[in-house]
């Protein structure tokens, strides 16, 4: 369970932070706003960037948690982005270098864009894969560079 | 890193040159390749290309059961699997709020250390034959292949062992475990003297390792670094402490610092030391968990099915190679909607090209060998 204060703290950083009760998540409605409160969380002593989790929603919405860590106090925070899925997130590699991969990741396997990451391409997957496989709806293409890929599993497993 | 280049070109017109090392290559420790640019001898850039060891994990859970997900967080991490299936049966339990067994936390405790002993014995041997020492190799394999023996008898496996499951463990320890990973002990931990002689304080290690791709401590912070690495650069981090899960908070043990004994604080030797004094300490645990494992039934907490209700959970773990997180989001069916995982090496490589710059390529051999990864588990 987070701390009163600091709960308080970072819900007056912006109007467009809600705070979650029962997941002790923070949810952010307005995208564009991420950056600038990013900054100042940052401040707060969040200095460690543990994961980037890209989520599809299936409503034609996607999703990304951000788990934060202080090293200083050892509280552990979780912010929450939705927005549709021709959003542009703005990048936070600016403040936790480690983003820089991560972010890569997200728009290598569900396709988020980024606003402001330096460099954006494709990190696991070879760079003329087509589609972003951990979206929900993603269809293997029949051919990669003209090898089949075959679909039906039972005739070779 | 400007005061290390160690050729003055300033009034020679020079070109960047770009050398490929991998994906086939003995030192890239998997199929990690680099494309070094060069001036000279000296990198001015490095970009690691990842994603050929690339099996679709996280697309996988996402149409398996639970208890389906388990084998293949073995494979992410081939070198520390026991390690990788306690972090992720502990995001699982901590979903269902499974209390567990106090038998099986003492017997998880032991078989990640003794994990971590063998990943860490690993890197040690592969460190060296890094560096052109081939008898360390040799005689460290000799000791791993110890632990692996033990953990045959206990999982029937050799290396992918599916032993920790949600809830409990597949089996209970056979009669004779305890005795003889007692006798492991006693033979082992002499044998560290060797290892002292042959690389630690050995003048060739020390002059290759020493001032070589000094870590900062805010840097390695904001590069996401956790584990040994993290903490030769003098962070004071590890969950094991400062996050306790499983029985850690009732065990005796300290946390190893790089000191900079040899040259600056978060250099390559640090971070090669820190891992040969987890060891120390791994052993130390050990003694502790064998002499005093209480009797119960180790299926007892078992879930008969794994459906946990809607939600996320975020998990960390301290494994041999840092913080293993799992994220797991829920629909209420047996299912995981999404499974990430946040694997430790993936986001200590990226340091790799903060690193590099300014040293000589075979430096780059040294600092990437002591940041000790694992392709498997980079590109899930």
């Amino acid at each position: 369970m987070l701390d009163k204060s600091l709960i308080d703290s970072i819900k007056a950083i912006s109007d467009s932070i809600s705070f979650d009760e029962e997941s002790q998540i923070f949810n952010i409605v307005k995208v564009d706003d991420w950056l600038e409160i990013s900054t100042k969380v940052k401040e707060l002593g969040f200095d460690y960037l543990m994961c980037i989790t890209s989520i599809d929603l299936e409503d034609g919405n996607l999703s990304l948690a951000y788990n934060l860590n202080s090293t200083g106090s050892q509280e552990s925070l979780e912010f929450n982005l939705i927005f549709n899925a021709e959003t542009e997130v703005p990048s936070v590699e600016s403040l936790w270098k480690t983003a820089d991969w991560h972010e890569r990741e997200a728009y290598d396997m569900m396709g988020i864009k980024f606003s402001g990451h330096p460099d954006m391409k494709r990190i696991l997957l070879p760079h003329d894969w087509e589609g972003h496989p951990l979206k929900k709806d993603y269809e293997v293409a029949d051919y990669y560079h003209g090898m089949y890929i075959p679909k039906d599993k039972t005739s070779w497993e | 890193m400007s005061d290390s280049k160690l050729i003055d070109n300033s009034n020679i017109n020079t070109e960047d040159m770009v050398l490929n090392m991998g994906p086939q290559h003995p030192s890239t420790h998997g199929v990690l390749r680099l494309k070094i640019h060069t001036d000279g001898e000296v990198v001015s850039k490095i970009e690691p290309i990842i994603g050929y060891l690339h099996r679709c994990f996280e697309k996988h859970s996402e149409n398996l059961t639970y208890e389906q997900v388990i084998p293949f967080t073995d494979r992410c991490d081939y070198l520390s699997s026991m390690h990788m299936t306690h972090a992720y049966s502990m995001a699982v339990e901590k979903m269902l709020d499974l209390e567990i067994p106090e038998r099986v936390e003492y017997i998880r405790v032991i078989t990640a250390e003794l994990q971590r002993i063998a990943s860490h014995v690993f890197f040690i041997g592969v460190f060296g034959l890094d560096l052109g020492a081939i008898t360390p190799v040799t005689w460290m394999f000799k000791d791993r292949e110890r632990i692996i023996d033990l953990f045959e008898m206990l999982t029937g496996a050799r290396l992918l062992y599916n032993y920790v499951w949600p809830g409990g463990v597949s089996h209970d320890i056979p009669e004779k475990f305890v005795q003889r990973t007692k006798e492991f002990l006693d033979e082992f931990e002499p044998k560290l003297v060797e290892i002292d002689q042959l690389l630690s304080t050995n003048k060739i290690f020390i002059e290759r390792t020493a001032d070589v791709g000094v870590l900062d401590k805010d840097i390695a912070i904001n590069y996401g670094v956790s584990g040994p690495t993290l903490r030769a650069s003098g962070v004071d981090f590890d969950l094991r402490k400062k996050e306790p899960y499983s029985i850690y908070d009732k065990l005796d043990f300290e946390v190893p610092v790089g000191k900079g004994e040899m040259g600056t604080v978060g250099d390559s030797w640090d971070r090669y030391n820190v891992r040969y004094l987890e060891i120390k300490e791994s052993i130390k645990i050990l003694r502790q968990c064998l002499d005093s494992i209480p009797e119960g039934d180790v299926h007892e907490a078992l879930p008969r099915k794994i459906r946990p209700k809607k939600g996320t959970i975020y998990s960390r773990y301290e494994s041999s190679r840092g913080d293993v997180g799992f994220y797991i989001k829920s629909d209420g069916k047996n299912i995981p909607s999404r499974v990430k995982m946040r694997s430790p090496a993936f986001s200590n490589l990226c340091i790799l090209p903060y690193l590099s710059e300014g040293w000589m390529i075979s430096d780059v051999i040294t600092i990437l060998g002591s940041l000790d990864i694992v392709l498997g588990e980079i590109d899930r």
